[in-house]
């Protein structure tokens, strides 16, 4: 079931779209940003307030990578692998953060702290190489101010 | 020089609030055009030679007048600002977006006008978490003194102006990737024709533009179309937002006049190589560009003229490369980003890049075969325009071709070698 806040927060939208099923992904993202992640059980729902089938949601969530189908960390970290950064230290920063952590891209920490991905350019190349943890963005970095990023995050 | 668009930007990298905003000139323009008919504006931004500042260099005015007006036209139209800001290498949207929102908001009142809107839709990148905070409390300043609502000004005209955060992937930034998206679909391109100022989002006209192009209309409005064209070097009019990452000294983002040199950019503004590395080449526009070398450097940073020289400006945000640097594993990144971008909806897209990807990486790895630099030169010739949908695959095969043709002794040596020379 969807919270009062989260179906508050959706119906919110209605009136910024001439057609409702136009909220696919701005209902999932709100879920998201609620749960950390779109269940199955909250697609049902959604679908229920959108009038979209289950099958297209998730064609949808599916499409997108800022739209969790699977549970994630309570952090996320982002790393950028496109081109500046991966001039500037990507690849160093990744086994960094992967030997760190103990885990590879797109996995969890077994204590649910962290889950590390890999993310398209940043728009903030002349500061490569950068990440984002959660809604941080974190630039010009080097591994030991990784270190004590990860730090701030618990 | 005269800085147009950066004017505003605050040393701390705080943004204007509306009070501010006006007592530094802001809304001025907005307020002209609403005194204009739509079709004058149009003419103006026609006049001014303003071309779309997102890669494809499309005169903008131009553009506009495809959108049907008058009593007759079919409404809602729509006015879609392209914030999906994800051609790799390109920084330059969120300056304006973090630092100067309400110029964007100004700006899209004045084209929404030009094309009589009645809604306009910031399609932001999901990652642009400041943007949007800075940008929703613009939008909620503008609408409580009457630049958007209904009866703007006094003038009759209704706008509404909505933010969207995106959920992600590059064929968001694509024209009608973007229309599909905010309808709720998967961002694959639409075919064309119908083009979008003629059946856009929700089936109606609909005009989709870059950010930088939206925060020039205003100051065209408000100085005219010559004091426009005075401003550039060239025959393309304006400011320019240039940027360099990579192996530079000073990586950063200037304003300059439109048709500032490479060199001058590269050497004066960026600072010139880092110590002890040799230039090699740069893609002068985002990754979707073909290289440029030593021999471009005092090609002009313009429309016109980067594209007599085999390129295109694009987003005019460059990507410089040196001599420690593989281009093998260079272009094997860039075409990795593309290869997982691409949407899967037509076939020398999803086949080719991935393939494409697939040879590079044994190329690095030292499996390469002599045959490949020929079925990777196959891949770029099927990826050209008129074989897909949208400009996706096109763009991601001109780095990859003109690798190839400067680079080309690199390829060979790690096939011969059986190794990558860089490791």
């Amino acid at each position: 079931m969807l919270s009062p806040e989260e179906r508050q927060e959706i119906e919110a939208e209605f009136g910024h779209y001439p057609d409702k099923r136009a909220l696919t992904i701005d209902a999932m993202k709100i879920v998201q940003k609620h749960r950390g992640w779109v269940s199955d059980e909250a697609l049902k729902d959604v679908s229920e307030i959108l009038g979209v089938s289950v099958s297209e949601l998730d064609s949808v969530a599916t499409f997108y990578n800022l739209i969790f189908r699977k549970p994630v960390g309570r952090h996320v970290i982002m790393v950028c692998d496109s081109i500046s950064c991966w001039m500037m230290g990507y690849d160093r920063l990744r086994d960094h953060l992967t030997s760190r952590l103990g885990i590879k891209m797109g996995e969890t920490t077994a204590d649910g702290r962290f889950t590390l991905l890999p993310i398209v350019c940043l728009g903030t190349c002349d500061h490569a190489p950068a990440m984002m943890v959660d809604e941080d963005l974190h630039r010009d970095l080097d591994t030991e101010k990784v270190d004590s990023i990860l730090e701030q995050y618990t | 020089m005269e800085k147009v668009l950066t004017k505003d930007v605050q040393p701390d990298g705080s943004a204007l609030d509306i009070k501010r905003y006006e007592l530094a000139g802001g809304y001025q323009g907005a307020r002209k055009a609403l005194k204009m008919a739509p079709k004058e504006v149009i003419e103006v931004v026609k006049q001014s030679g303003l071309r779309g500042r997102g890669g494809a260099g499309f005169p903008t005015g131009m553009k506009w007048s495809f959108v049907p007006g008058g009593a007759d036209a079919p409404h809602p139209k729509y006015l879609c600002a392209n914030a999906d800001e994800m051609e790799p290498g390109t920084f330059k949207d969120r300056l304006l977006m973090e630092e100067t929102p309400h110029q964007l908001i100004e700006g899209m009142i004045c084209a929404a006008y030009a094309i009589e809107a009645d809604v306009a839709y910031i399609f932001l990148r999901g990652e642009y978490f400041l943007s949007a905070e800075r940008l929703r409390k613009a939008l909620a300043e503008a609408y409580e003194h009457n630049y958007l609502g209904t009866n703007i000004l006094g003038s009759g005209y209704n706008l509404e102006m909505h933010l969207h955060l995106s959920g992600g992937r590059y064929m968001c930034g694509e024209e009608t990737g973007l229309l599909n998206a905010l309808e709720g679909k998967r961002a694959n391109p639409r075919t064309k024709p119908p083009f979008p100022q003629i059946s856009g989002l929700f089936g109606k006209p609909t005009i989709v533009q870059n950010i930088e192009t939206l925060c020039n209309v205003h100051h065209i409005i408000n100085k005219g179309p010559e004091w426009f064209k005075g401003l550039s070097k060239s025959e393309d009019s304006g400011t320019k937002l240039y940027g360099a990452s990579g192996k530079v000294k000073r990586p950063g983002l200037w304003e300059l006049p439109m048709g500032t040199t490479i060199r001058e950019i590269l050497e004066e503004h960026a600072g010139g190589m880092k110590e002890g590395l040799r230039f090699r080449g740069l893609l002068p526009g985002g990754a979707s560009t073909d290289f440029l070398v030593e021999e471009h450097l005092d090609v002009k940073m313009d429309f016109t003229d980067v594209q007599k020289a085999g390129s295109r400006m694009g987003t005019g945000t460059m990507i410089v490369m040196d001599d420690r640097t593989c281009p093998v594993g260079f272009v094997k990144n860039l075409e990795h980003f593309f290869a997982q971008e691409s949407c899967g909806w037509c076939t020398p897209c999803w086949s080719g890049l991935s393939w494409a990807e697939k040879m590079l990486q044994s190329i690095e790895d030292g499996q390469g075969q002599e045959p490949d630099l020929e079925r990777l030169e196959y891949i770029c010739r099927m990826a050209a325009p008129g074989n897909t949908f949208c400009a996706l695959a096109p763009g991601a095969v001109e780095p990859l071709q003109s690798a190839l043709k400067y680079f080309r002794e690199d390829f060979e040596r790690h096939i011969h070698e059986k190794r990558c020379p860089w490791r």
